[in-house]
């Protein structure tokens, strides 16, 4: 089910089979048939690491989500609740067990928190009169989930939003945790480099949680050589200029969520011969997109420019190979064409769906709407009047554009031009609020919190030198054989990735100024090696760094990340982690806060 | 070597020897006389109480401890009521049981841990004997009592005490009886008069030894093997019979001829017993007795005690103690006069060796030739673990060495595990430990957790240590855990000062993995030293540990501060729930302000849970802008305007007096706005209240009130372009075109004009669209007639301005039939392009 995990350099399916083996325990512990009561936001990381073929064979004959009220009568000996711990989420188990049948036999209670038991939840159902109810109360840790063969989130929502704007640093605990266990599973990582202030109290926490297991030590030889901590806040632009990959645009206008699309289905109407296609599907289409998908991982990094390219190549070889059969003579030939028939199937059916998909992208980035979009986001980039009302903008908002797509180019003006002119700034608050409306007053204070949205202070606008340095943008950048990262902004190269890759080679000393120019302390540290576990390096062989992004991280910088690790000469891997996965959009949401009306 | 076989006393087919295990270290005065004395099995420590039943205050008897070999452990004197039984428990606890039913707990340093009673009516009737004994269950006690009842406390840590059923006949006490563990069960066989009686929890059943002579008259006294599996009666005419405890099998009866009943009697075998036996005492004279009817005699010159230990059983005199025991047959093998077992040719070719005699090889062949050689070095081997004289050890494990040369593939496990368990032996049977353990007493039953705890108990720390690091043990299960054990009581030590003692367990200690300093300072507050406590603390690598301990000091503000350490959100939340529930609120806000963290995180948990505490927590801040936002959202959680215009209000005066002027306005602007909603929702049923600006125009408009949204136009600085896209919007729209013309004339367009040609074909009207092209500025002029279809005016506009791209676009949406306007287009494009 998961092998496109153990593809990659680093088998992140250890990591998976560990957390599979962690949940049958648990299952385990509770004998006889059981229904499990979903906290509905944990269903699609849990998908990521176990099927429903894994519970039923543990006896879990019922799902249900919670909710308030009574829970649906189920002919079960056990009821297990998997809940994040959240308090609010505990008054509505409460709830649950308070309305249980009182005639009906007893049921056993069991509540699993994930990732991580919490006091404050098991005294708010102690206070509410229901811990003794429970059986079992356990934890699981699921920090990290891997998504891909290099790829692992923790699928945080909330974590951006709780660091910068509500200086919770819970996330941040949970990430050093999870870097812990994977430090367990792939030995200690000897070199850690960060920037940024989380990523500074990420690395202390596992400094110090390492000096607290010390002696337990793990004695496997480390796979990983470096671990790079970086604080989505030192790059706040990136995150907000559409993704022009294949996959960072099916993010942008679909969604993906937990490695799912849902697409409009019309174009996936099934076109068999003989009978005309009238009834359209209704349900939207869903699709999986990982590299599994032999096609799917040829394509999902590459700019969208040269996806068409890509498909239309494929599609030759893919009826070439259909042609095959012509020439197969003798029985052996037939046989061996027979068998490679689901396999060529499959290749067939994912082009179709494939195709499908960039038909439906290329609607939109065709559009002109898209066209002038990109083309504001690209000046504010390249520092065309960032210090003015920009005029696309205020039509954007005449026309009521969403307000998610305002923000996103208010913000990104002001991240390029190091804030804007009070009078700019205030220009603009007020157009989305007599527009939008007043209540978002919350959310423009909350952006201005997080640094996305700031009045220009006295200091110059240092964006241009860090442009510079840093080459953030390339005026040539080739989309369809990219020779540098910038093909995934179709010009603009990632600051986070640049950041990245300049560690790698030459080093941060090189950029010591720009780096003093970004928010945060950088920082260097190493932890020590049991002695024998040092690596021997073969000649050519790869490093492998761990880029951990904290507060998100986009399709189209792990695109560039996996584009550095193909490049021949960067001699360097990279494996990617973050707390969640996200784009300009999911983001920019995340910070928004939306009182609703009581006003009949 | 050639007297090893001296002391050996043949029984039946089989040998029993006695071998002096110490010279006893104490000197007592009066010998074992007048004493009440317990020795535990394993080795375990000797009590010893004289006089138990002096009851003259004056002269308290004295309670002395000492370790088997004599070394006194402690010695105090005995204060509470006369004592009638003394006992240890499995874990090396003494039990004192007093006349009054109360059993009294001590540890191996005589002090004091707990008590518990034996029941209400004892104190009446009183105990008159008492037993304790070891179960799989753990230590229990059993007592009879005055009026001749019998309580059992199966295990002691989990006290139920069962009152057995009366004994019909018996008065006072009876003349024998002994505690049994069958089936899971625990019951007491008793003797009384000529009966036999077993008690269970319900009955008192009478039974008959099978095959006991009807001559041999009652039992006078009776004992239970180690195992509890074999059963040794003693009538009152000298004979004993032996069989199974569940008396279902007789295995001898034999006539000592001894009319006393003997002081003390116990069962001595081994496992594989070959020939076990039951040794009696009297005052001058030890029989050992075999089932064989066979017997052996020693006399004996001083008053003794017998332990019966798994193997033999310890015979503990005021001057020596001796291990009297079957000798295991491996033994016998070796060392019987004249065998020719293989280990005892190695025995001899070694010795011959070491001669540098060739008999050696002579020796050697003759065990080649019957290929036993690997026999031969297991013999030698396993009877070194029997034997208690290192020097008879090292002979035997230098002939398996010396033997080990001549073969090939032979496992060196058994070889290796044994010298290393004789070298852990032999040191923790030095007299100045004095654990006299045997072999087989070792890994049986006491595995090597066991054994270090013993060692750990009795504070022999370093001995501990050197144990774990020979034998390798994992840190954590070993020295960690001595080291552990060794810091508590270091923490005890009241002669210390706090400083001295946190710097010595912190040399000690260090950052031995496993243990754990919050552990440490735990006992040490037990003890009444929270400074030390603290101290130690400081040393705990994990701040999520310290936290507990800290909290139940009170140290709250310490517990905060290492909660906000460890980065654990969830701690700090149970030290902020703790500190609420603790402290009064000004000093609970006061902690939390110097701990920026923690602060942050209540006012989480109050937004969601408490909205006015963090109101509160603003207040206390002078945080205005946050204070403002609160109101905000406040507001719109009231159920009536008055209400949310209200909360706006004191949201602006939060927002001035942040110098927001910006928020203060626009809230303002708001209120206004709200207001104007309210007004005309009430004279029109307009419907506005809540909408944005914008929406409320937009409404206005599609209900015609243009006056009003004017209105609003104008006192809300609404800037002309949004207004204009606004308005035109709105009234193409309705196709209000006529209107729609005279606003465009109104004034120039802030938003220009090729925004209301889009409009008009946006609603399907090119006629009207049509009309506002020629206003177009000259760079969208081409856009413009592209808009409404007009092929040729594009063109023409294109050609006007020479402008290559626009010409291109204009191409693109020719189709084959616009043949002439696209050679025209192409011609001008060439034309651009020379240029």
């Amino acid at each position: 089910m998961a092998a496109h995990l153990s593809y990659g350099r680093v088998n992140l399916n250890i990591l998976r089979e560990a957390a599979r083996k962690e949940l049958r325990e648990f299952l385990d512990k509770c004998a006889g048939s059981k229904a499990i009561v979903w906290d509905e936001y944990l269903t699609g990381p849990f998908g990521l690491i176990a099927q429903y073929s894994l519970l039923k064979e543990h006896e879990v004959e019922k799902m249900f989500t919670l909710k308030s009220g009574r829970l649906p009568s189920a002919d079960v000996k056990n009821i297990i609740f998997f809940v994040r711990p959240r308090l609010e989420l505990m008054d509505i188990i409460a709830q649950n067990i308070f309305s249980e049948d009182k005639l009906h036999p007893a049921r056993d209670f069991h509540i699993l928190f994930v990732p991580r038991r919490s006091m404050l939840c098991e005294q708010r159902l102690k206070e509410q009169g229901v811990l003794g109810s429970f059986v079992n109360i356990d934890e699981y840790i699921l920090d990290l989930i891997p998504f891909d063969g290099d790829l692992l989130s923790m699928e945080y929502e909330s974590a951006f939003r709780e660091c910068y704007l509500e200086n919770d640093q819970t996330s941040l605990y949970h990430t050093a945790k999870g870097l812990m266990t994977l430090q367990a599973l792939y030995g200690t990582i000897p070199q850690i480099f960060g920037k940024g202030d989380c990523a500074r109290h990420v690395a202390n926490m596992m400094l110090r949680m390492k000096r607290e297991f010390a002696g337990t030590q793990n004695q496997i030889l480390p796979v990983f050589d470096t671990l790079l901590l970086l604080d989505r806040n030192v790059d706040l632009l990136t995150p907000l200029a559409t993704q022009l990959t294949y996959e960072g645009l099916i993010d942008e206008i679909y969604g993906i969520n937990n490695g799912y699309v849902r697409l409009p289905p019309e174009k996936f109407a099934q076109k068999k011969q003989g009978e005309g296609s009238k009834d359209l599907p209704t349900e939207p289409k869903k699709l999986q997109l990982n590299s599994a998908e032999e096609l799917y991982a040829e394509i999902r990094d590459k700019n969208f420019n040269a996806v068409g390219a890509a498909l239309s190549k494929k599609a030759k070889i893919i009826s070439a190979a259909f042609e095959e059969r012509h020439n197969a003579k003798t029985v052996g030939e037939i046989k061996q064409f027979v068998s490679q028939l689901p396999h060529m199937q499959a290749a067939r059916s994912s082009l179709a769906n494939h195709t499908s998909v960039a038909e439906l992208i290329k609607d939109i980035t065709t559009s002109e709407a898209f066209f002038d979009n990109l083309t504001v986001e690209q000046e504010f980039m390249t520092g065309v009047d960032t210090d003015k009302v920009n005029t696309y903008i205020e039509d954007c908002i005449a026309q009521k554009d969403p307000l998610i797509k305002i923000l996103r180019l208010v913000s990104m003006q002001s991240v390029c031009n190091n804030g804007l002119k009070p009078k700019v700034l205030d220009y603009y608050k007020r157009e989305i609020l007599q527009t939008y409306g007043y209540e978002h007053i919350l959310t423009l204070n909350n952006l201005e919190k997080a640094g996305l949205l700031k009045p220009q202070a006295g200091s110059r606008n240092n964006y241009p030198t860090i442009r510079k340095t840093l080459k953030l943008w390339m005026e040539d950048a080739n989309e369809q054989n990219p020779n540098d990262i910038s093909y995934v902004y179709s010009g603009y190269a990632p600051l986070s990735i640049r950041l990245t890759q300049v560690l790698a080679r030459p080093g941060w000393r090189s950029i010591e100024e720009v780096l003093k120019m970004l928010p945060g302390p950088h920082f260097e540290e190493r932890q020590q090696l049991p002695s024998g576990l040092h690596k021997k390096r073969q000649q050519g062989e790869n490093r492998t760094t761990l880029v951990f992004f904290l507060g998100g991280v986009t399709y189209a910088e792990i695109a560039a990340l996996r584009f550095l690790s193909q490049m021949e000469d960067s001699g360097m891997e990279y494996i990617i982690a973050t707390t969640k996965l996200i784009n300009g959009t999911t983001w920019v949401k995340s910070l928004m806060d939306r009182p609703e009306s009581q006003i009949p | 070597m050639a007297f090893i076989t001296a002391n050996w006393n043949p029984l039946g087919d089989a040998f029993y020897r006695k071998t002096e295990l110490y010279e006893m270290f104490w000197s007592l005065r009066d010998g074992l006389r007048d004493s009440l004395i317990a020795a535990a099995p394993y080795g375990g420590p000797i009590a010893l109480l004289r006089e138990p039943l002096r009851r003259s205050p004056s002269t308290r008897p004295q309670l002395e401890i000492y370790s088997a070999s004599g070394v006194s452990i402690t010695s105090f004197p005995w204060k509470s009521g006369p004592v009638v039984y003394l006992g240890w428990s499995v874990n090396d606890e003494l039990l004192c049981v007093q006349e009054d039913g109360t059993v009294l707990i001590y540890d191996l340093f005589g002090s004091f841990k707990r008590h518990f009673s034996m029941g209400q009516e004892v104190v009446q009737s009183q105990v008159l004997e008492a037993k304790v004994f070891h179960s799989p269950y753990g230590t229990g006690v059993a007592i009879v009592t005055g009026s001749s009842r019998f309580t059992l406390a199966t295990n002691i840590e989990d006290l139920k005490l069962r009152r057995l059923p009366e004994v019909p006949g018996l008065q006072g006490r009876p003349s024998c009886w002994a505690v049994l563990t069958q089936d899971r069960q625990t019951k007491v066989l008793v003797s009384s008069g000529p009966e036999l009686y077993v008690l269970d929890n319900t009955s008192c059943t009478a039974v008959y030894p099978p095959g006991l002579s009807p001559q041999a008259g009652s039992i006078v006294h009776m004992s239970v093997s180690f195992s509890y599996k074999y059963l040794a009666l003693f009538t009152e005419t000298g004979r004993l019979w032996t069989g199974l405890s569940n008396l279902q099998e007789r295995l001898s009866e034999v006539d000592t001829k001894q009319a006393a009943t003997p002081r003390q009697m116990v069962w001595c075998r081994r496992p594989r017993s070959q020939q076990p036996s039951v040794v009696l005492m009297w005052d001058r004279l030890l029989l050992v007795v075999g089932s064989c009817n066979d017997t052996i005699q020693f006399p004996l010159e001083d008053q003794s005690v017998l332990v019966g230990e798994l193997d033999g059983v310890r015979i503990i005199s005021s001057s020596s103690q001796e291990l009297l025991q079957e000798v295991p047959l491996v033994c016998q093998d070796i060392f019987k006069i004249a065998s020719m077992a293989p280990g005892a040719l190695l025995l001899e070719a070694h010795r011959e060796y070491e001669k540098s005699s060739q008999k050696a090889d002579e020796y050697l062949r003759e065990i080649k030739e019957q290929n036993v050689l690997g026999d031969a070095v297991r013999q030698c081997v396993e009877a070194a673990a029997h034997e208690y004289d290192p020097d008879t050890q090292k002979a035997l494990m230098r002939a398996a060495s010396f033997g080990k040369c001549f073969l090939t593939e032979f496992s060196p496990d058994q070889f290796v595990t044994t010298c290393r368990e004789l070298r852990v032996l032999n040191a923790v049977r030095e007299s100045s430990v004095g654990m006299p353990l045997t072999h087989t007493q070792y890994p049986a039953l006491m595995t090597l957790q066991v054994l270090i705890d013993r060692l750990v108990y009795r504070q022999f720390y370093p001995l501990a240590i050197e144990v774990c690091r020979y034998l390798k043990i994992p840190d954590y299960q070993g020295v960690s855990r001595v080291l552990k054990h060794w810091a508590s009581c270091k923490v005890q030590q009241k002669d210390l000062t706090d400083e001295a003692i946190a710097r010595a367990v912190c040399a000690k200690v260090g950052d031995s993995p496993g243990v754990s300093y919050s552990d440490i300072a735990a006992k040490a507050y037990e003890c009444g030293r929270p400074e030390l406590a603290i101290k130690l603390l400081d040393f705990e690598a994990r701040s999520g540990q310290q936290v507990p301990l800290l909290l139940k000091m009170k140290r709250s503000q310490l517990a905060l501060s290492k909660a906000v350490e460890s980065g654990d959100t969830d701690l700090v939340y149970t030290v902020v729930t703790y500190l609420k529930n603790e402290m009064n609120r000004g000093d609970f806000f006061m902690t939390l302000r110097n701990q920026p963290v923690a602060l942050s995180l209540y006012r989480q948990f109050c937004k969601l849970q408490e909205p006015q505490t963090l109101k509160d927590l603003y207040n206390q801040d002078d945080d205005h802008q946050e204070l403002g936002n609160f109101y905000v959202t406040s507001s719109y959680r009231d159920k009536r305007l008055e209400g949310r215009l209200a909360q706006l209000q004191s949201a602006v005066d939060e927002y001035n007096k942040a110098k927001n002027d910006f928020a203060a306005k626009a809230t303002e602007e708001e209120m206004r706005l709200l207001r104007f909603q309210r007004k005309l929702d009430d004279e029109k049923g307009a419907g506005l209240l809540g909408l944005s600006l914008q929406a409320t125009m937009e409404a206005l408009m599609s209900l015609g009130l243009h006056k009003q949204a004017e209105q609003l136009y104008r006192d809300f600085r609404v800037p002309d372009k949004r207004y204009w896209w606004l308005k035109l919007k709105s009234l193409a729209e309705k196709e209000q075109w006529e209107e729609l013309e005279k606003f465009s004339k109104s004034k120039k367009s802030p938003i220009g004009y090729l925004a209301f040609v889009e409009v008009c074909m946006k609603n399907n009207n090119r006629h009207e669209a049509k009309k506002y092209v020629s206003k177009v500025t000259p760079e969208q002029k081409v856009k413009a007639h592209l808009a409404v279809g007009d092929l040729e005016g594009a063109a023409d506009a294109a050609i006007e301005r020479k402008n290559e791209a626009e010409m291109g676009a204009v191409l693109s949406r020719c189709s084959a039939s616009d043949r002439l306007l696209m050679d025209k287009l192409n011609r001008a494009r060439v034309t651009a392009a020379k240029k």
